[in-house]
Formats: structure tokens, sequence, C-alpha cells
């Protein structure tokens, strides 16, 4: 990706250098038409040639109990049971790309993350120091700490595709279409039209997870119980931490005033008063 | 001056502690910077860059730490707050005006040293703690991730805490108070740089001394 699409780049005091105008792309989740068949899992391995997980038995046709540093994009299976019947939940658990993104914000490492004008938000490993800040800033629980290289991982929306115009392996492995690519405002207005035929059918809750908390996202997810986005596995309101806006805002300010304040005070004191009685020196 | 009586004021392992808590501050404190802020990253490049400066941090908080509590050991009975405290703090402005002839005086160590002392023990098992959560954040589970945020804060506020006294406590040993930074190097000092420090001190040492003798 040019250097002309860096929208945002982490812990640096320069403005981010992109100036081209390109559409925010995204990445539409219809978790209504997922079949569960986890080529999306396989693709992202296939693709990015990361290292293989043992996969863990957990009752359920789940890989894996959550992300790893190794294994970028998991679905999650889980059973909801209301009047209707039994409901077969299926999300894609993966980087959701945010527009402000909590791991960015509080990256100190410059350059390690770094957000591109079409919305994708990557991690630079080779300039990632392994602090874990962008673990806690992150609102989705996604990126992962490998303790082999001592650096953090995650979903790059398949950036060295879509850069020369391909869709993320993802969704060209999708059976069904339930994963789309495109613009924001083309998988919003599918979404939409999703949402209109779920409500149609019944399930009048439906809704398109797009969380304004974060300022939306490049992952977009349908949802058949819209109101409930917690039987997914989603969090409500997600939004940056509000202790890690606090720590990298008006702490951060009064921090450095406090500091070059007391700097400057000793300073005046040394100038106004001097050292203590020569005479008594040793 | 090289003939004038001289005493002992701090003993080889109380210097040898200083040192190590000192030392090990100023690297805690450089490469704490450089992740406090971008304009101060290239403090930790100078320090063999980002990536090792963030894997050494964690052990050497670990040495600060153990420097901290072998001085609380040590020294926690001399810094204890005392009656001739409050006089002193009464007569802080005095002090920071170099006006010493209106300062009570003071045993082995001063109220100000007392309470830097204090800030650096509390905020050095504040730092612990949060520092601690923070090596250690991708074994918090996703459920308890507001410690996560908590201990980044907390982190923060300590260290700006500790920075606080770090500057006025270096400040005042090298630059205020002559003899300073030489009596907690080389260990003594002159009888007559106790008398106008410390006098309540020397009276006590060199009563001990009558004693023993």
């Amino acid at each position: 990706m040019s250097t002309l699409e860096l929208r945002r780049v982490s812990a640096t005091t320069a403005p981010a250098p992109g100036i081209r105008a390109v559409p925010t792309i995204t990445k539409l989740v219809d978790t209504s038409t997922c079949i569960g068949c986890k080529a999306c899992e396989v693709a992202c391995q296939e693709w990015n040639d990361l290292p293989p997980e043992t996969t863990v038995q957990m009752g359920t046709y789940q890989t894996l109990p959550e992300l790893t540093p190794n294994f970028w994009n998991l679905i999650k299976f889980k059973e909801h049971e209301d009047q209707s019947g039994l409901h077969w939940l299926m999300r894609k658990d993966q980087c959701m790309h945010c527009e402000e993104p909590g791991c960015l914000v509080a990256c100190p490492a410059p350059g390690a993350i770094v957000q591109y004008s079409n919305g994708i938000v990557d991690f630079q490993q080779d300039q990632c120091i392994g602090c874990g800040y962008g673990m806690t800033g992150c609102p989705f629980n996604v990126p992962k700490f490998s303790p082999t290289t001592r650096r953090v991982y995650k979903c790059t929306m398949c950036v060295d595709r879509v850069s020369v115009g391909l869709q993320p392996a993802c969704v060209k492995a999708c059976p069904t279409s339930c994963l789309q690519f495109g613009t924001k405002e083309q998988m919003l207005t599918i979404a939409n039209q999703r949402v209109d035929q779920l409500r149609e059918n019944g399930f009048m809750q439906a809704a398109v997870y797009d969380p304004p908390g974060v300022g939306g996202t490049s992952v977009v997810t349908v949802l058949a119980f819209g109101d409930q986005p917690e039987l997914y596995g989603l969090p409500r309101n997600p939004s940056i931490p509000v202790l890690v806006r606090l720590w990298k805002g008006p702490l951060k300010w009064l921090g450095n005033v406090a500091m070059i304040g007391g700097l400057l005070g000793v300073l005046t004191h040394y100038v106004r008063y001097g050292r203590k009685d020569r005479n008594a020196t040793s | 001056m090289t003939n004038a009586p001289r005493i002992v004021r701090y003993a080889f392992g109380e210097r040898l502690v200083h040192a190590l808590a000192g030392l090990s501050y100023l690297y805690l404190l450089l490469t704490g910077l450089a992740f406090w802020t971008p304009a101060l990253y290239w403090l930790a490049i100078v320090l063999g860059g980002g990536y090792l400066s963030r894997l050494l941090h964690p052990w050497m908080g670990l040495v600060f730490s153990g420097a901290v509590l072998w001085m609380y050991v040590i020294w926690r009975d001399e810094m204890r707050t005392t009656a001739e405290d409050s006089a002193w703090r009464k007569a802080l402005l005095h002090y920071i005006r170099n006006e010493d002839v209106q300062v009570p005086g003071a045993w082995r160590f001063n109220y100000g040293q007392k309470l830097l002392f204090w800030l650096m023990l509390l905020g050095g098992a504040a730092l612990l703690l949060s520092g601690l959560v923070l090596w250690f954040v991708d074994s918090i589970p996703w459920e308890l991730r507001s410690l996560r945020y908590v201990a980044t804060v907390v982190h923060a506020v300590a260290a700006l805490a500790t920075i606080g006294g770090f500057i006025i406590h270096v400040y005042m040993g090298t630059a205020v108070v002559p003899g300073g930074l030489g009596a907690v190097i080389h260990g003594e000092v002159t009888e007559e740089w106790a008398r106008h420090h410390h006098p309540l001190w020397l009276a006590r040492i060199s009563s001990n001394a009558e004693r023993r003798r």
C-alpha cells in the first residue's frame, strides 16, 4: 500500500502523509446466510501462509476458543433459544478495522500500527515493540501477542490482495456469498436490503452492526437478532476504553505540563536562591 | 577542608542500594518516557531500540522494586515522622529560600527526605503492581479487562508522581546542597556539614561515640 494512502500512523507527532482520496472498503458479513463451513478460516490460513494451529475440541463446531497470533479469522458458534425455537448463531471473529482504532490510539511505537485511506488498519510487526497496549486499546479483544516473536498479530484485511484490486481471501472462498467485499456504501446498501428481507421473514429485530462508538467499522455484520449483539459475542456499544482515552488525552497533557513545570520550577529556584551556605560544604 | 573532621553518613550497603535504585530508576524513567510520548521515543532508540527497551523495562522494574524494598528494610525506622518534623514542615518556606538558620534541626533525614522516601515506596508499589498487569496483559482474562485499563492509568499517574519527587531529589542533591552528592557516593561528610544540615543526628552519633569510648 502506498505511502500516499496512509491516513493514520501510530505514535507520531507529524501528520500522516496520505493525500490520495480512495473509497472506504468494507467486508460484509451476513450471519444469517453463514453455513459454518469455515472455508474462510482455511482461506485466511492459506493466503497468509500462517503456521497451523492445533484445533481445540470445544463440543461445538468452533475451531478454537479464540483468535491467536497465527489464526486471524475464527467463526464463533453460539446457540440461542427463544419462543420460535433453537437458533444457531455464527459470527466471524476478526479485526473489525475500526474507523477510530483503539489499538492505534494506544500504541506507543511510531509506525507500528497504521490506518490506510481505504480504512484498513494494519500492524507493521517490524516496528512493534510488543508492549501489549494495542490489545488494551482494542474493544473487540482481537490483537494477539505471540510469545515467540513478542509482537502482536491480527487480520490484515488481506491488504496485499486489496491493494492490487483483489478481494480478501476469506471473501473469495465464501460459498454462500455471506461474505462480500466492496465500498462501504455498496456494502451498507446490500446489508440494509438483507435486513429488510430478514424483517419480512419475521426477524423484526434484524439490524446492521456498524458500531458508531468506534466511528463505524470496515467489517459490517448483519445480525438477525440485531437488538442483542451480545448473543453473537459482540459488544453492544464498543468504544475505545474511557481510561485509555483519559491516559492518551488529558492525563498526557497534564503530565507533560507537570514535568516541564517541575524542570522550570527547579531552574527558577536555582536562579533565584541558588545553593545553600557554601561555608557548610564538605 | 580536607583536614576537617569527617564522619560516615552512609555505610557501604546504603550507598550501594541508593546507586542501584538511582540507576535503575533512571533507566525506567528514560524508557518509560519513550513509551509515554512519541516526542521522546528517541530515548528508546538511544538505549538500544524500542523492542529492547520494552523487553528490559519490566526486568529493570524488578531491580528497582528490590532496591526500594531493601531501602525500606534498612531505613524505615529513621524515616518515621517525628515531633521535630512538624516544626520543620512549618519552616519549609525558609528551607526553600535557603534561610537555613530559621529551619529547625533535623535528625538523620529531614522531613523532605522522608517525604521522598515514602513517595518512592508507595509510588514504587503502585508501579510494581500495575506494571505486573501490563507485563502479563496477555494473561489477564478478557472478563477482567478493566484491570488492564486501571493498570495503564495507575502506572502513568504513579510514574508522574515519582518523577516529581525525582526531579526535586536530584536537584537538591546535586545543585542545592553542597556535599550531598559526594556523601551518597563516598559516604562521608564533614562535621560542619552535619551540624548545618542534620544537627540532631550529629548530636546523637557524637554522644553514642562518646559513650562507646
